[in-house]
């Protein structure tokens, strides 16, 4: 390469690289940073966009599952509001002080099965079927949240215990890292079905690809969804976080299946 | 497709390698022309990242740059400043972990530069650093290009170490990678095939680039 040119790129590179880091900054300052459990991805992106349009306050989402959130809020990742998918995440953050309060309630959620079209499972909410396939072979795979350290994983081993399967189930079991990538894997045709958020298999780009089925809420421990506010958080954080219980972000969670907790 | 995300990830590519050049230069040039007990040991230290599962090399840097690490807090309490979940400990990752991919190129271009050119050099009156610059940089370019060509485009693809110290914060620590990985999971298939496929074509390009480069650097000379 000529010189010339050889200069060209150095110029080129010292003149890009700076930027990067400061917009990176001046991001961060003004747009809240939302740590948020992943069966809130269609109904929260929902209500984001709802809060966005009538404030004008941009919003930055993170999915993921609660228990990574947890850790990673221990380590001191920058989230300034973290929505749970269950109680016992925000009330040990709220005991290592990491948060404002100990927050505040703002949806049950449910969980069911979900089985593809056409699958050889049927939906069955009493997972009879369920049980059945898993004796008569229909049954390979079976999708679940990691039942560790995410909450929809936990209930879905609680309810599979309940319906005395959790035993047999074991080796056939999928475990996802979070409960939208677990609905990827129930509705994706590599599994017979998943046991999945309500509100994810509403959400038309799931629903349209299977069949799903509420189990009994008596089968497991309430998911209790509570948010809470980190030290650091801006008043545009709090400001989304008031906003959720408003009743226009209320209809939309409710549109998802989340039922709203009593005022 | 997440531009956000796709500049982001050329940002980082190129200030890694801002980073690592002056460094690797360095390292490799002195591994190629030196010879000592424990040479190996440190050439293994090099290559370490390479063979490493990501995720082992993303939780050393989490357990030891974090909040609850005396170095992250240190750094917390004296320059207000913290190495996770931001840019800046992407880049210190993105550097760690490409540290073979620099050194190793240009340890074995200088190694392949007969030692009597710089004797010669020298004899002709030009200092070290001229005899650097314009004897030995010149015949290791083709390595040095390569090696910056690997670095940029590993760093793109970079998924495990940035996952466990990044968080995934849209225009922070939201690399490609993740994002198609996140897109995939919100069943937007089609945004992960775009993007997939734009770092098929990148990856492709800047490594046919490279070798086309460097061997008609070889033929010129």
């Amino acid at each position: 390469m000529p010189l010339r040119s050889r200069r060209k790129v150095i110029l080129w590179i010292a003149l890009t690289v700076p930027l990067a880091p400061m917009t990176a900054q001046a991001q961060s300052l003004e747009v809240p940073t939302l740590a948020a459990a992943s069966d809130l991805r269609f109904a929260l992106e929902e209500v984001a966009e709802q809060f966005e349009k009538s404030t004008g306050q941009r919003l930055r989402l993170v999915f993921g599952s609660s228990g990574n959130f947890y850790s990673q809020i221990l380590q001191g990742a920058p989230f300034h509001l973290f929505m749970s998918a269950d109680e016992d995440f925000v009330f040990k953050l709220a005991d290592a002080g990491k948060t404002v309060d100990r927050g505040r309630l703002y949806a049950h959620g449910r969980i069911g099965l979900m089985v593809p079209k056409g699958g050889p499972v049927r939906a069955d909410g009493a997972l009879a079927d369920l049980a059945a396939a898993l004796a008569d072979g229909r049954l390979k795979k079976l999708a679940i949240a990691s039942p560790d350290h995410a909450p929809y994983g936990m209930r879905a081993k609680e309810a599979l215990q309940h319906a005395g399967l959790w035993q047999r189930i074991g080796p056939f079991l999928v475990v996802g890292e979070n409960i939208s990538q677990t609905a990827q894997f129930a509705i994706s045709g590599s599994t017979q079905g998943g046991i999945i958020a309500y509100s994810l298999a509403l959400a038309p780009q799931v629903a349209r690809q299977g069949d799903f089925a509420l189990i009994p809420e008596s089968w497991h421990k309430p998911l209790a969804q509570r948010m809470v506010l980190m030290r650091n958080a801006p008043a545009s954080a709090r400001a989304f976080y008031d906003y959720l219980s408003t009743p226009a972000a209320q209809s939309i969670m409710v549109k998802y299946g989340f039922a709203m907790p009593n005022p | 497709m997440d531009w956000q995300a796709l500049s982001l990830s050329l940002e980082l590519a190129a200030v890694t390698l801002l980073v690592l050049m002056p460094l690797g230069l360095w390292l490799g040039r002195w591994l190629a022309h030196t010879r000592f007990a424990g040479k190996s040991l440190i050439e293994a230290v090099v290559v370490l990242p390479l063979v490493l599962p990501p995720t082992v090399l993303g939780y050393y840097l989490l357990a030891s740059l974090g909040g609850a690490s005396p170095v992250g807090r240190w750094m917390q309490e004296t320059f207000d400043v913290q190495l996770t979940f931001n840019f800046a400990g992407l880049l210190i990752a993105s550097a760690v972990f490409n540290i073979p991919f620099m050194v190793q190129p240009v340890q074995r271009a200088f190694e392949a530069i007969p030692s009597n050119l710089a004797e010669a050099a020298a004899v002709s009156g030009l200092s070290p650093w001229q005899t650097f610059v314009r004897v030995e940089l010149p015949l290791a370019w083709p390595g040095v290009l390569s090696a910056a060509v690997l670095t940029f485009v590993h760093t793109l693809g970079e998924f495990g170490v940035v996952l466990m110290m990044g968080g995934s914060i849209p225009g922070e620590t939201k690399t490609i990678a993740i994002s198609i990985y996140d897109r995939v999971q919100s069943f937007d298939l089609r945004g992960a095939d775009e993007m997939a496929l734009l770092l098929l074509l990148m990856s492709l390009t800047a490594v046919a680039a490279s070798f086309f480069a460097t061997a008609r650097l070889v033929k010129t000379r």
